[in-house]
């Protein structure tokens, strides 16, 4: 598992190509290869007893998929939710997630010297989960390793065995 | 660069249980006084597929089993030896070896090594016996496969052929590299057809050694030359002028062979490709020859020719095949697929419906047509997944030899409605609980022949499987024509372990009774049955399966077992029901009645715990708005419903806001992109297109402990 997610990592770092959302004010970036779609955010069945930033699940084409809210889970930007609210839907560690952020921006190409290493700080963002920052013009790509952040026990999306 | 075999594996080990399954089919339906040539060369030819896939792969442990299989196979079908019972139990065994040491390639494990060289010693034993009509010209093939025998170190093959085109051969001189010393004499470059010769000194079979080849050459394109001589390298460049000359002598072996597919005349035509250099040769040898490779030489036209019954039997069974292997995954999208599409269409039929039906009378028709279209690719695609349950039944015609001749019983196995088709995930779980049932069934439920005689029965017993369909349900019967259950004994152990029982209980009550957990009315426990665990897991098993399980008997007549399944496990009858402003769903089988309580009914234990009574019963309640923490109005159970469960025993009373409807709905994991969410087992998808949870009734039930 871990090779694996070493292995998905150092591709992401050779395949340049991320697709970029906003997070209120900040602007992250995902490997396009991961992300299956982009569609709306409706029809949401809701779960029991979960966190709150797990909306439920919805339908995607008969397979059941659960919504993350990342706005919630990060503490960023305004939680509403109208035929604007955007939902990536993600392809990682064999499953499909789906993920609601403010705005989709773009597909970007970065090269590798654009991409500096993540500082060290305790933001909500875990830094492990930082595969760098990523320069475009005056912008800052925070770069996210999507595959392990959504594997983590802090999403709550996988079974955890007892650790 | 290698390529990595073990990818090829699962292939194999399919190919190989397809291979047991037919041997063991056509070895159970043998008829021992006169054996049908054509089942014997079926199962040769299944035997020898597994000995080369094996040695392929490097499974040698299964290639030297299958070797001794083959070789006393052999005499039977040219008719050497006479067959007998006890072959085809060895014969049996030997494929349950094979089974095993496949199972622990796969899984990994060990294989008994004793039970491996039992089997090995039993066949060699049978094939070492006298021929039944040996003639006198057989005793050189007689010998022949005796010689396969692993030759001493240091022979050395000549090896001479043209390799099929654009095969890549790294991995054959690897593999050939690995067996002992080879020298590439000529590397095929700048000839056409390219023609390769090495030299290979090494201790494999030259029948091996062929099994090496088959992957990368056709068998009339490869020639294998053994040498005493593996010293002398100019020896063999000596050679070259009469290298083909054993073939000659191979031809004259294959005229001894009585049943041989092949004529000789068609054996010279393939070699015919090699003319410029054979044409003298044939006329000018004569037949014998100073052939210090007799009988190797005869032993490889012998593997030969099972080689080329091999390729027939592959062409055949190409031109039959109406099936293709595909990964069960794929055909689940297309069920979801096709279950979107559905919902799809049911939306566009509702838009339209409110159109005029004057004005849009063509967008209409077209509506009725895709209506009726969709449908039958539904019914179609949810057909891919069903199973004729002829593959459960398969496995019992063993599994009632074999037990009844353990048993001395006499017992004879019918099977009715094997075309009858349900959910492949079915047919894999409802494996084991028949298997109990017909063991039970032999058993318990046949007697022993001279009882039955005295009874004034056929001393030989029926069990008959049965399946049929039923509505939307299937129905598989074990039927015997033994004994029965006696009720009587089963009412006395009944008292006798505690259980609540009266002698006025009805028969069907009484038969409920053997569902009980380590119920055996057994009086001495044996191997076979009478432990008791067995009849209440098949309960479990059937119905986590979602079915019911039916008991018939009477004394004397016998009993019948009938298995009511869903016809597919994706499908479920459910209850919806609201709380709140959600929907969940409750698997009918679990529901016993609903009913609206008067609030004098219910009841508080100790200040928290409540309960419901209902006629006379005091049941706890369970508050479905608080399992789910659900913001509703409807929080007195005088003001909503209740429900209630039974699982595993328990009985609790859930508490909702209101029924909504009966559906049938189709089972979706939650699990697959999500995780266990408690006292929800799965979810489901429903008209509207919204995602609703069904409820793991199991776990409600338990939910105050």
């Amino acid at each position: 598992m871990q090779a694996t997610q070493e292995a998905a990592s150092a591709d992401v770092m050779t395949n340049n190509e991320f697709l970029s959302f906003t997070l209120g004010k900040e602007e992250y970036g995902i490997d396009i290869l991961k992300v299956q779609e982009i569609r709306g955010y409706d029809a949401v069945t809701v779960l029991a007893n979960t966190p709150e930033f797990i909306k439920g699940v919805i339908n995607l084409r008969g397979i059941i998929v659960p919504i993350v809210d990342m706005r919630i889970k990060f503490n960023l930007g305004n939680v509403t939710y109208d035929e604007l609210t955007v939902v990536i839907i993600l392809n990682v560690a064999n499953r499909v997630v789906g993920m609601v952020v403010d705005g989709v921006s773009d597909v970007i190409s970065l090269t590798s010297e654009q991409i500096k290493p993540a500082p060290e700080f305790g933001a909500g963002l875990d830094t492990q989960y930082i595969l760098g920052l990523g320069t475009l013009d005056d912008r800052m790509i925070i770069l996210a390793d999507i595959e392990r952040l959504m594997s983590s026990s802090d999403m709550a999306l996988v079974e955890v065995l007892a650790a | 660069m290698t390529v990595d075999m073990s990818q090829f594996y699962q292939v194999f080990f399919e190919e190989v249980a397809e291979h047991l399954g037919a041997m063991e089919s056509l070895l159970l339906g043998m008829d021992v006084n006169s054996p049908s040539i054509d089942d014997l060369n079926a199962i040769f030819r299944a035997a020898h597929s597994i000995k080369g896939g094996a040695g392929t792969f490097g499974f040698n442990d299964m290639t030297s089993v299958t070797h001794v299989l083959e070789t006393l196979l052999d005499k039977l079908r040219k008719e050497e030896l006479e067959l007998r019972n006890e072959m085809i139990d060895v014969f049996l065994q030997a494929g349950d070896v094979l089974r095993t040491q496949m199972e622990a390639h796969q899984n990994g494990g060990d294989v008994d090594e004793s039970i491996v060289t039992d089997v090995c010693q039993k066949l060699d034993e049978l094939s070492g016996s006298k021929p039944a009509h040996g003639k006198p010209q057989l005793t050189a093939q007689d010998v022949a496969p005796v010689d396969i025998v692993p030759a001493s170190p240091g022979v050395c093959y000549k090896i001479e052929f043209t390799p099929d085109e654009g095969i890549e051969l790294d991995n054959l001189l690897a593999e050939l590299g690995n067996m002992g010393q080879l020298e590439i004499i000529e590397n095929g470059a700048g000839k056409v057809p390219p023609l390769w010769n090495l030299t290979l000194t090494t201790a494999v079979t030259e029948a091996e050694l062929k099994d090496t080849f088959a992957f990368f050459v056709q068998p009339e394109k490869l020639h294998i030359q053994l040498f005493t001589d593996a010293t002398s390298d100019d020896a063999s460049y000596g050679f070259f002028g009469d290298m083909d000359s054993p073939k000659v002598e191979d031809d004259s072996s294959y005229g001894f062979f009585t049943d041989v597919a092949a004529p000789p005349a068609e054996e010279d035509s393939s070699y015919g490709f090699f003319t410029e250099i054979e044409t003298p040769q044939v006329e000018t040898t004569p037949v014998s020859k100073p052939s210090p490779s007799k009988s190797p030489v005869s032993a490889a036209a012998e593997v030969k020719t099972g080689r080329r019954e091999t390729d027939k039997a592959g062409a055949t069974s190409q031109a039959d095949a109406s099936t293709i292997r595909v990964n069960t995954d794929k055909v689940d999208l297309l069920i979801n697929l096709v279950g979107e599409l559905v919902i799809t269409q049911a939306m566009l039929a509702q838009t339209a419906g409110d159109l005029d039906p004057v004005l849009h009378e063509h967008l209409l028709n077209g509506m009725g047509q895709l209506e009726r279209n969709t449908r039958d690719l539904q019914e179609s695609i949810m057909s891919i997944r069903m199973m004729p349950i002829g593959f459960v039944f398969s496995r019992f015609p063993r599994v009632v030899r074999d037990l009844a001749s353990k048993l001395n019983k006499k017992i004879e196995l019918k099977t009715v409605g094997e075309g009858t088709e349900l959910d492949k995930g079915l047919i894999e779980k409802l494996s084991d609980p028949l298997t109990h049932l017909v063991r039970n069934s032999i058993d318990h439920g046949i007697e022993a022949p001279d009882v039955r005689e005295a009874a004034g029965k056929d001393p030989k017993g029926t069990i008959t499987l049965r399946a049929f369909h039923q509505g939307s349900n299937i129905i598989i019967e074990v039927k015997d024509n033994g004994a029965g259950l006696n009720r009587v004994k089963i009412l006395s152990k009944a008292k006798e372990r505690g259980l609540p029982v009266n002698d006025s209980m009805t028969d069907q009550e009484v038969w409920q009774l053997i569902f009980a957990p380590g119920f055996s009315t057994a009086d001495v426990v044996t191997d076979v049955s009478g432990r008791g665990v067995g009849m209440d897991v098949v309960k479990r098993n059937i119905h986590e399966m979602g079915g019911q399980v039916e008991i018939s008997s009477e004394t004397g007549f016998g009993s019948t077992i009938s298995i009511r399944l869903p016809l597919t496990l994706a499908i479920l009858d459910g209850m919806s029901i609201s709380v709140g402003n959600q929907i969940f769903i409750i698997p009918l089988t679990f529901i016993s009645e609903s009913l609206q309580p008067a609030s004098t009914e219910i009841k508080t234990v100790s200040g928290q715990g409540t309960v419901v009574q209902v006629r006379g019963a005091y049941l706890p309640l369970v508050a479905l708005h608080k399992v789910f923490r659900i913001s509703t109005d409807i929080i007195e159970p005088e003001r909503g419903i209740l429900v209630l469960l039974e699982a595993d025993g328990k009985k609790v009373a859930l508490f909702v806001d209101e029924l909504v409807g009966q559906h049938q709905v189709v089972l979706k994991s939650l699990e697959a992109n999500y995780r266990k969410v408690p006292y929800v087992s799965g979810a489901t998808i429903m008209g509207d297109g919204r995602v609703a949870m069904i409820l793991d009734v199991a776990a409600l039930v338990r939910i105050n402990q």
